[in-house]
């Protein structure tokens, strides 16, 4: 992914040359792991960063920069691990020389900001929304809006729509949901950390989008549900492929991992959208952490190893956000998954 | 007594020896490590402006190559999807914010300038001069901070004045549409014009006191009011430094960059409406550069900044040379 | 002929008070954003922004010591990168170059260099320091924030330089010292409170800068001295604390904008009492 590549050797000599001046007089923090991407699992890296440093000493320095530059990043190798919740195929994995593997299972919703209107009131189909976000639909009680929502006062208000304006996967999770309900909205924009919104305002990261819909009212956007609890916003039910009303809840993600096959999954390239069953909430989605096979051995082994912690010892805190815990067969296959394909593992 | 005499033992001296060097061997080296490293620093901190431009240009050729200059320029379709990358509507939304910036900013500066030069008491010239450059001093992200923060919801409630009644007049009103959402060109026009301000009002205040007072002065006896020395005297006499100091302002607000990512909204679509989100070119580097997934995605955002750079470059060097033009004329520096 | 001064006057009376309106607006934003900045970051500030680190997402955590520290780090290595390349530069131009086409041509781009726009230095350093070492490091950023800072050290330096007396000079040369000896032992001491002005305005200048740092120093949630990895620092954690939806993150970005306010405030301030100081020659 270099762009700089020409004179690289004489650059570096050069760095190296400052480098050496400079780190004589820095203190080094050796046991230091930097991991940048996705702000969808930002609140359970921190959590589970801040729990292992107490225990091992060992900083994982995260920068929640949105799952596109964590892909960025670790494909430059600037970081250790990139984390992303859109999986990327397996053939990019190879071209990149990338690995992949899943964290946890949460879900994402749409939040909106109306006076009077309380969390979990208003009732969305995907397809609503997709008209919402094509800006088909541009009032809050427009006729669509208003036959989901029998009984409730909607306000005369225009729908200021609420978007990522960074690289997410958040994104790729909606935008995937979106296309899965809606023709129209597959044909015209379809799905990827970054696409071109045909209305609104874009915030930086989950939390510019749940910072924009707390302060302005009359609008709507979609958050990872750990933001919804934490910012204690006003979210939307869903009615879902079995054409259920359902709400964002733990077991609503883990209804929706059931229905993949996490061992005959390639890469662990699922998605979470849309699925069958009576709980099981339609905008679900994984997260994965990405690595470099070229990165030296320690820092792959370090980043391994705190993750595998997080698998055995971080289950409360995972689900105290309401991040849903991988099942210990899957964890099992992404410790066999590292041997494979690095020819190591913890 | 002769000279001879004072220079005990000179006759002494074999003829063949060398005189002794006036100053040290050292101290010479000294001299010319010295020199060396000042030209040295003079060339970097020139070589800089060049560095800058030749690196960006660098890394933007993989972007140039794959789509050209004009298509690049003219093209709306900024899609990280299809991996097809066109400038124009951060191009219109940076010089549009910039625009509404120059066009509030410019009135405002002339009003202060002239009020401080010509018009304000004695006792209180220098606390508001004061006061206006401390408003250069605050860093821009806490303007980014105010203006997300404080202003947006105050701006808010008075955007729907502004649907009502501007939205309404036909052809214009088409300026004047969309959601209350407090944030959008708008607004960061108005941010950036508070943020130009002092910096076009310093200059042309500085230079109408440089205004020889006995021009202004025989304008005033002959019976001008203030306004008429304001306009007809003293601007004409400045009016390339005054230029210059626009320009300034100007190089300014296209360069800004955390004011604007605040409260500009981050929609890459363009809207006739000035109440609608949009984006500039700092905006969408500050907003898309470290989660470019491809090399073409990154060329082409570093692209946007060579743009940007030409375009500051120009009006930066118009400025300069402007506003230098006034203070050769004067033989002061400006 | 009464119309015409009645109008003339009317026009000027009506011109005075748009020019004091202009004057009351341009002072009513100062003190609107003054007022804010001091009000909600006096109500955020607290011992422990000093003593703890920034806190995770949605905790109850309240600390900035991390940032304040690499902030420091950040500030320090710029002026070790910056003060020096400046000030021997402004020496060649008033010492050396004096008025020569060569020293006035740089000069003029110097000046043009003193309005570059920030983000653009930051994609540049991105390209020289970023891009060959691999990673985001705070010697990225000081490099950058260095690059701001050289042009107004050159031009105080040249300015202040020149404004100090042909005399002192004189007698140290006729002393017989060398050159170098006359500018570091008398001119510089001469005009030390000038230079010294200069490096505290190009202080002010780089404090809160956030642009540049986004890609080059990245930021860092941990206590960290490390130049050669990304590093947290103020202005980077205002703009990811401000564009949070928690209350506390809210309350440490006013507070961090505060203190950045107050101390570019007390930067300008000591830097004026020292342009005081300077010695003008008659």
């Amino acid at each position: 992914m270099s762009i700089v590549s020409k004179s690289r050797s004489g650059r570096r000599l050069w760095v190296a040359v400052l480098a050496l001046a400079i780190s004589g007089v820095c203190a080094a923090a050796d046991s230091t792991i930097t991991g940048a991407g996705s702000t969808w699992v930002y609140p359970l890296v921190a959590k589970w960063s801040e729990a292992y440093k107490v225990k091992t000493g060992t900083e994982v320095n995260y920068q929640s920069i949105g799952s596109g530059g964590g892909i960025a990043q670790i494909k430059a190798g600037t970081v250790a691990f990139g984390a992303s919740d859109m999986p990327l195929k397996p053939e990019d994995l190879k071209a990149a020389g990338l690995i992949q593997f899943p964290t946890a299972v949460a879900g994402e919703d749409l939040v909106y900001n109306l006076p009077g209107i309380k969390p979990g009131q208003l009732i969305f189909t995907g397809p609503l929304v997709a008209d919402i976000y094509l800006a088909k639909i541009k009032k809050w009680d427009d006729p669509a809006i208003a036959k989901l929502n029998p009984g409730v006062k909607l306000p005369n208000m225009d729908i200021t729509v609420v978007h990522r304006s960074d690289g997410s996967g958040t994104t790729f999770t909606f935008a995937n949901y979106l296309s899965k309900v809606s023709p129209e909205w597959e044909q015209k924009v379809g799905a990827d950390t970054s696409i071109a919104w045909p209305t609104g305002i874009g915030g930086k990261g989950n939390e510019g989008v749940a910072s924009y819909v707390q302060r302005i009212p009359g609008s709507i956007g979609y958050v990872e549900y750990a933001y919804i609890l934490e910012g204690h916003l006003a979210w939307a039910r869903m009615i879902n492929k079995d054409g259920k009303v359902v709400s964002p809840t733990l077991k609503g993600f883990q209804d929706a991992s059931a229905h993949v096959d996490w061992s005959k999954a390639q890469d662990f390239y699922v998605i979470l959208t849309d699925h069958k069953g009576p709980d099981t909430w339609p905008i679900s989605g994984c997260t994965w952490q990405i690595l470099r096979k070229s990165a030296s051995k320690d820092t792959n082994l370090a980043v391994m190893k705190f993750f595998y912690w997080g698998f055995e010892h971080g289950q409360g805190m995972a689900e105290s956000i309401s991040f849903g815990p991988l099942p210990p067969s899957t964890v099992a296959a992404i410790k066999a998954y590292w041997k494979n394909e690095l020819g190591y593992t913890i | 007594m002769s000279g001879s005499d004072m220079t005990f033992g000179a006759e002494l001296r074999p003829v063949s020896e060398e005189p002794k060097p006036a100053v040290r061997w050292w101290r010479l080296t000294g001299d010319s490590l010295f020199h060396a490293a000042a030209v040295f620093a003079a060339l970097i901190a020139a070589a800089a402006l060049f560095a800058t431009v030749i690196a960006i240009a660098y890394d933007s050729r993989l972007s140039i190559e794959t789509f050209g200059v004009w298509r690049f320029l003219t093209s709306s379709e900024w899609n990280p999807v299809t991996q097809t990358f066109g400038a124009f509507p951060f191009i219109i939304g940076t010089l549009v914010s910039s625009a509404i910036a120059m066009v509030l900013a410019v009135p405002v500066s002339f009003g202060v300038a002239v009020f401080i030069a010509e018009i304000a008491p004695s006792w209180i010239k220098k606390p508001i001069a004061g006061a206006i450059e401390l408003l250069a001093a605050i860093p821009s992200i806490v303007y980014g901070l105010w203006g997300l923060l404080v202003f947006a919801p105050v701006f808010s409630s008075i955007e729907p004045w502004i649907t009502q009644y501007f939205g309404a007049i036909p052809g214009i009103g088409l300026l004047f549409q969309g959601p209350p959402a407090g944030i959008g060109m708008l607004t960061a026009g108005i941010v950036l014009a508070i943020m130009v301000l002092p910096y076009t009002s310093s200059i042309m205040r500085d230079v109408f006191l440089i205004v020889p007072s006995s021009l202004r002065e025989s304008a005033y006896a002959m019976g001008a009011t203030t306004w008429e020395v304001a306009w007809d005297i003293i601007l004409p006499y400045t009016r390339s430094a005054v230029i210059g100091g626009i320009f300034l302002g100007l190089g300014r607000a296209l360069g800004e960059t955390m004011a604007v990512t605040f409260v500009i909204g981050n929609s890459n679509m363009i809207s006739p409406s000035l109440l609608m989100p949009s984006a500039t070119i700092p905006s969408v580097l500050a907003n898309e550069f470290t989660e470019a997934t491809t090399p073409l995605y990154l060329s082409s955002l570093i692209y946007l900044g060579l743009i940007l750079i030409a375009v500051t470059l120009i009006v930066r060097f118009l400025a300069v040379l402007l506003i230098r033009r006034l203070g050769r004329r004067e033989g002061a520096s400006a | 002929m009464k119309a015409v001064v009645a109008r003339r006057h009317a026009v000027d009376f009506l011109s005075k008070i748009l020019m004091g309106i202009a004057t009351v607006v341009g002072v009513f934003f100062l003190l609107w954003i003054l007022w804010t900045t001091l009000r909600f970051g006096i109500a955020g500030m607290h011992w422990d922004l000093f003593t703890k680190d920034t806190p995770a997402p949605g905790t109850n955590g309240f600390g900035l010591r991390n940032a304040f520290v690499g902030s420091l780090g950040l500030l320090t290595l710029s002026m070790a990168i910056g003060v020096p390349i400046g000030l021997m530069a402004g020496t060649w131009l008033a010492e050396y170059g004096f008025h020569s086409r060569l020293a006035n041509a740089v000069r003029f781009i110097n000046d043009i260099m003193l309005s570059a726009p920030s983000i653009e230095i930051g994609l540049f350093a991105y390209a020289i320091v970023v891009a060959p070492m691999g990673h985001f490091s705070g010697l990225a950023g000081s490099v950058a924030l260095a690059v701001l800072m050289i042009p107004i050290i050159v031009r105080t330096t040249d300015e202040m330089l020149g404004l100090v007396g042909g005399d002192m000079r004189e007698a140290a040369i006729a002393l017989g010292a060398p050159k170098w000896v006359v500018i570091s032992k008398v001119t510089w001491k001469a005009g030390r409170a000038g230079i010294l002005t200069g490096v505290l305005i190009g202080l002010a200048r780089i404090t809160g800068e956030t642009a540049p740092l986004l890609f080059t120093a990245l930021n860092n949630q941990y206590f960290s001295t490390n130049m050669l990895r990304p590093i947290a620092n103020i202005p980077v954690v205002i703009f990811q604390f401000a564009l949070s939806p928690y209350e506390n993150w809210q309350q440490m970005a006013w507070a961090a904008a505060f203190i950045t306010v107050l101390f570019v405030l007390v930067l300008s301030l000591v830097a004026r009492w020292f342009l005081g100081k300077v010695q003008v020659p008659k």
